[in-house]
């Protein structure tokens, strides 16, 4: 099995096909959708609830298979990779982490290198220099549950956890969505800085328009499981399209009622 | 003479007895956890087929025990007089609360968690072992909890088909309407009962601790 940054080097770390996902019953939660994720780009999909933004980013670790079309990884068809390799060379974070309740932190952060059998040495050690690059203390925090964290401390953890491993990919949930804004402000700061030194594909899904102008390269706009368009941020505010003024409007005093959760 | 004063006479009957009873207790709730953990674990995501087997279990706890007891004992293989018969009604009857137990509390486990166990690449026996039945041990050992309390209590009707334990003594006292030689047997029972619960208890508060 060869991991994805010594597969084969397309152009495009994602690539979606007339991608279509069906509810069993018929509804189609995103219809038609073709869009790139460039290397080590930041794309953010943005859109309302039940826009197809999950949906979408879970179709990229194939926790869902598409019902149409095609998704390629790296230029190669999705369904030819393990669906587990795939998903260990992709770290992932959502809303509220998800971390494990029953694991220390250290455990948690060190869960995709545990998986991958790395030395117990070599997973201390990562641990470490992941809690720290993500602003927590290992001495202070490694051996603490997630129920003794903060929201944000454990967002941090959520964020350790996925680069434990070094994926070249990070997919990325709502991951700020419940925190108190200052909190989420400062891990907003912190993440953006990560994310340019560290140069992974990040997709990054937000229903938040400031958020998805401070951090994206692109922002793929989703309405209804229908890419509106593609957009750099510069260019986001002035599009025409009435789904972007919705959303425009809503920075605008007053106008935060104006169709925009 | 009273109660205490018939099992200090008898204590080596008494104490011949509670071992049969803690043998029955333990081989059928051997046999049903052997098969409700596994089956549990199976139905989590069966919706509609764990509606039907939570059914037939609960259908099955509500035969009053001496009949059960009596409706096994003209099966073949697994029927007749003793041991095998209360065993294999015993089993059923711990069964419902291991086999709810077990879907509830794995059903229970937060789903952002589990989300994130197989988004983060680990196969679905990793994530059941690492993730779900760790998480789900305290509301599947109070299932465990309750299935051997009625186990206990349940067993002494065995007695009625002769498979022994500490209803011989409750049924001789009823035979020989002689309450002191009831309590005989129902005493011992009962401290079976609360000690296997007060001990079940502790090791469910500290895996709820975990």
């Amino acid at each position: 099995m060869t991991s994805l940054s010594e597969a084969f080097q397309s152009r495009y770390t994602i690539e979606f096909q007339a991608t279509t996902y069906q509810l069993p019953s018929g509804k189609a939660l995103i219809s038609g959708l073709n869009l790139n994720v460039a290397r080590g780009e930041t794309l953010v999909l943005l859109g309302r609830s039940g826009s197809g933004k999950t949906t979408t980013l879970k179709l990229i670790n194939r926790l869902l298979e598409p019902s149409g079309g095609e998704i390629l990884i790296d230029g190669r068809p999705i369904g030819s990779w393990d669906p587990i390799e795939l998903r260990r060379s992709m770290g992932y974070v959502i809303q509220d982490a998800g971390l494990f309740p029953h694991w220390t932190v250290e455990r948690n952060v060190g869960l995709v290198p545990t998986l991958a059998n790395w030395t117990q040495d070599r997973i201390r050690a990562r641990v470490r220099e992941m809690l720290s690059l993500v602003g927590l203390a290992p001495e202070e925090f490694s051996q603490r549950r997630p129920s003794s964290l903060s929201g944000g401390q454990r967002q941090r953890v959520g964020v350790a956890r996925a680069l434990a491993a070094d994926p070249p990919i990070l997919l990325m949930d709502e991951p700020f969505a419940a925190l108190d804004p200052i909190t989420r402000a400062d891990l907003q700061r912190e993440f953006r800085a990560l994310s340019l030194r560290l140069q992974k594909t990040i997709v990054f899904v937000t229903h938040d328009v400031r958020e998805a102008l401070f951090l994206a390269t692109r922002i793929a706009l989703l309405d209804q499981g229908r890419l509106v368009g593609v957009y750099a941020p510069a260019e986001f505010l002035k599009a025409a399209e009435p789904e972007i003024r919705a959303f425009a409007e809503s920075l605008e005093p007053g106008g935060g009622h104006k169709g925009v959760e | 003479m009273n109660w205490y004063q018939f099992l200090l006479r008898n204590r080596n009957e008494v104490f011949e007895r509670s071992l049969e009873h803690v043998g029955l207790v333990a081989a059928s709730m051997a046999i049903a956890l052997a098969i409700g953990l596994p089956l549990g674990i199976a139905l989590v995501r069966r919706a509609n087929l764990q509606r039907w087997v939570i059914g037939v279990a609960n259908v099955v706890q509500t035969i009053p025990s001496l009949a059960l007891f009596g409706f096994l004992i003209p099966v073949p293989w697994i029927g007749g007089i003793g041991n095998s018969t209360a065993i294999v009604a015993l089993s059923l009857y711990a069964l419902l609360p291991i086999l709810r137990n077990t879907t509830i509390g794995i059903a229970g486990v937060d789903p952002a968690v589990v989300e994130s166990a197989r988004g983060m690449g680990m196969t679905p026996r990793q994530v059941l072992w690492r993730v779900q039945l760790p998480l789900a041990a305290p509301v599947l050992l109070a299932g465990i909890r309750v299935a051997t309390a009625l186990c206990i209590g349940v067993t002494t009707i065995a007695a009625a088909i002769g498979a022994g334990g500490l209803g011989v003594f409750i049924f001789r006292g009823l035979a020989m309407v002689n309450n002191q030689v009831i309590l005989a047997g129902a005493i011992p029972a009962a401290v079976l009962a609360i000690a296997a619960d007060s001990g079940l208890g502790y090791f469910q508060r500290s895996s709820a601790r975990r």
